[in-house]
């Protein structure tokens, strides 16, 4: 009696040959520029543009651009900062602890959702660069140079020194990461390059891989001890981010809660905005049979549990408020709640905790119409989060004839754009000129879990 | 000028290649490298290739980050400059935890990658041996060095034959 075990369903359809995956990906960066590939170019380039006028506006005329006051020193610029880097958690998560867990449907996304995390993290880094008002200084009072200063250095006790080395750390291992998976993928195209110019780029951005053995058992080692590193990294990061806030004594921020339950709703939001950017790549770029509803509907649950876990940490608050009995920390989340803007909250409290647990049936975290809005919908939720946290906590202080209302400018604004208009240049670049999916990764499952395998 | 000639037995599929490489050396032929399209899983172990020491490397450069940081904090807030901030102990160890686990990642990440590129040879101008352009798409390549082998060409050539070869060619390399 012979009995067969349950097959798990493949990971990429259509009964793709091994020389297909080359033919499908490669395809993409040969291929001349597409008229729809053109349009979005003009349009990310023009945000770019308008951006940049603010931008250019507030390093001339000064930080008094934006919409800040003396009560709500901080607001749209640590929104955006932190809701960027949020969206930077996805990509290192997915190819670092998704390869310790040997989760193999990471490896038609991670290529796109580590360049993602890169772009992201650039645009994260815009915001307080510019809030240092004069950029040309500030590498000296970030990073602890030589100066003539009577030698000041930064302080090592402030959670915003941490930020510079979490963040800087954090781009720079995810830079190389990314950088030693496409090696491979750059040598394919390498070799099929037809002209000249093509042949020496992808020459030189392939480093002379030639694909042996050896180096390819030396590769795994380093993305394995790569992967080891990133992990704990990841999770660092948005630790030290909400040590930015906990580490202070405004009511609202002094949260012991805050490190995990930021870390949540940083992959909670990247995951999302990996769901947008893969819903509309996959479609573009006819990778349907690699990028299945299967692995939609993974990251959909990955939404579902780290937005539970958003949900949960919201009503952990509240509850820890009114249990503490202390009037400043009660009265902080019931103004968050029911004050000037309570809009703001509302909308997070829909977008983030009530919205994801839509991906419960299964007819919805199936749907790609659902999850692609479902994923812009928890990506908003997650901007009001930062705003909430951030503008309620601060505009009715300790002082109440300095409460005030914090009111967005053009410059404001302008700059939010800006970082849009540098992520989509980014992002449409990676995909027109860089193999959108790891191929050899892709390459090494096929036969194990390719429709053909069973 | 040297010439170094090559058999390349060509393979279409990883678990014939495997137990290729095996009876390939058990018949005494010396293999000089096996070039895949992607990671094999267990062609370490057939080529008898150690497991790579770049994690201990990862590891020294760990401690290097570990080190570097706690100099470098302790070095300005206890030494250099001291002040008192909020405080605290001029060397507040527990302020320096971040810092320190940091620096500890990036210069493991760096190390081990950097020492990875050296001693693989990875550089933007390397002029690598390409023995078939299908490397890199879909077929896997067995090269097998004429001058370390003394056994007949033919020989070896029927070998790989028979041990599921798909092709089999020759290929030289002019190297000054």
């Amino acid at each position: 009696m012979s009995s067969e075990s349950v097959i798990r369903e493949p990971l990429i359809t259509g009964g793709k040959t091994v020389h297909d995956v080359t033919e499908d990906i490669s395809r993409r960066v040969e291929e001349k520029p597409t008229k729809l590939w053109m349009l979005a170019m003009t349009i990310s380039l023009g945000l770019l543009a308008v951006g940049a006028y603010t931008v250019f506006l507030l390093l001339w005329e000064g930080i008094g651009m934006w919409g800040l006051n003396k009560t709500v020193g901080w607001a749209w610029d640590i929104t955006n900062f932190v809701w960027w880097v949020g969206i930077g958690h996805a990509g290192t998560l997915i190819s670092a602890i998704l390869l310790l867990f040997r989760q193999r449907w990471r490896m038609s996304i991670n290529r796109a959702a580590e360049a993602m995390t890169i772009f992201a993290v650039i645009c994260a880094l815009q915001f307080p660069i510019l809030h240092t008002g004069r950029p040309w200084l500030a590498i000296y009072w970030m990073f602890p140079l030589p100066n003539t200063f009577g030698s000041l250095w930064v302080n090592f006790n402030s959670p915003l020194l941490w930020d510079v080395f979490a963040i800087s750390t954090y781009f720079l291992v995810s830079l190389i990461f990314w950088y030693i998976g496409l090696i491979p993928d750059f040598a394919t195209i390498r070799d099929r390059a037809k002209n000249k110019i093509s042949k020496s780029i992808y020459g030189a951005l392939s480093f002379g891989w030639d694909g042996a053995a050896k180096t390819w058992s030396r590769y795994e080692t380093v993305a394995l001890v790569l992967a080891g590193l990133a992990t704990p990294l990841v999770l660092s990061v948005h630790t030290i981010v909400s040590m930015d806030f906990a580490t202070s004594v405004i009511p609202g921020w002094h949260t012991t809660i805050f490190p995990p339950y930021f870390v949540a709703g940083a992959i909670f939001s990247g995951f999302a905005m990996v769901l947008t950017l893969m819903i509309v790549t996959r479609k573009v770029y006819k990778l349907e049979d690699y990028i299945t509803i299967q692995h939609l509907e993974m990251m959909n649950i990955v939404i579902i549990i780290t937005g539970s876990i958003v949900g949960v940490a919201y009503l952990t608050e509240l509850f820890i408020a009114w249990y503490s009995g202390v009037e400043a920390e009660q009265y902080a989340f019931l103004n968050r709640a029911t004050g000037p803007y309570w809009w703001a909250y509302a909308a997070m409290m829909t977008c983030n905790v009530v919205s994801p647990q839509l991906f419960w049936f299964k007819k919805i975290r199936t749907n790609i119409a659902a999850t692609f809005v479902l994923s812009i919908v928890v990506n908003i939720g997650m901007w009001f989060e930062r705003f909430v946290i951030i503008v309620t906590s601060l505009h009715r202080d300790f002082l109440p004839s300095s409460w005030a209302m914090f009111y967005p400018t053009f410059v404001d604004v302008g700059v939010y754009v800006f970082t849009f208009g540098l992520f989509f240049t980014c992002f449409f670049l990676f995909a027109k000129f860089f193999p959108v999916i790891n191929m050899a990764e892709v390459k090494s499952i096929i036969k194990t879990t390719g429709e053909k395998a069973k | 000028m040297s010439n170094t000639k090559f058999i390349l037995g060509v393979y279409e599929d990883e678990d014939i290649l495997l137990s290729a490489i095996t009876n390939i050396r058990t018949a005494g032929v010396k293999i000089h490298e096996v070039y895949s399209p992607f990671p094999v899983h267990g062609i370490d172990d057939v080529l008898g290739y150690k497991r790579s020491k770049l994690s201990i490397v990862a590891f020294l450069f760990g401690v290097l980050g570990t080190s570097l940081a706690l100099t470098m904090q302790i070095g300005m807030m206890g030494v250099d400059w001291p002040m008192i901030i909020g405080g605290k102990d001029f060397i507040p160890y527990p302020s320096f935890v971040p810092v320190i686990f940091e620096l500890t990642v990036l210069l493991a990440a760096y190390g081990m990658c950097f020492t990875f590129f050296i001693v693989s040879d990875l550089k933007p101008w390397a002029k690598p041996r390409i023995f078939d352009l299908r490397i890199t798409d879909d077929k896997h390549v067995m090269a097998i060095d004429l001058d370390q082998n003394k056994i007949d060409v033919a020989k070896i050539d029927q070998i790989l034959k028979d041990n599921g070869a798909s092709e089999v060619n020759k290929k030289t390399f002019d190297e000054a």
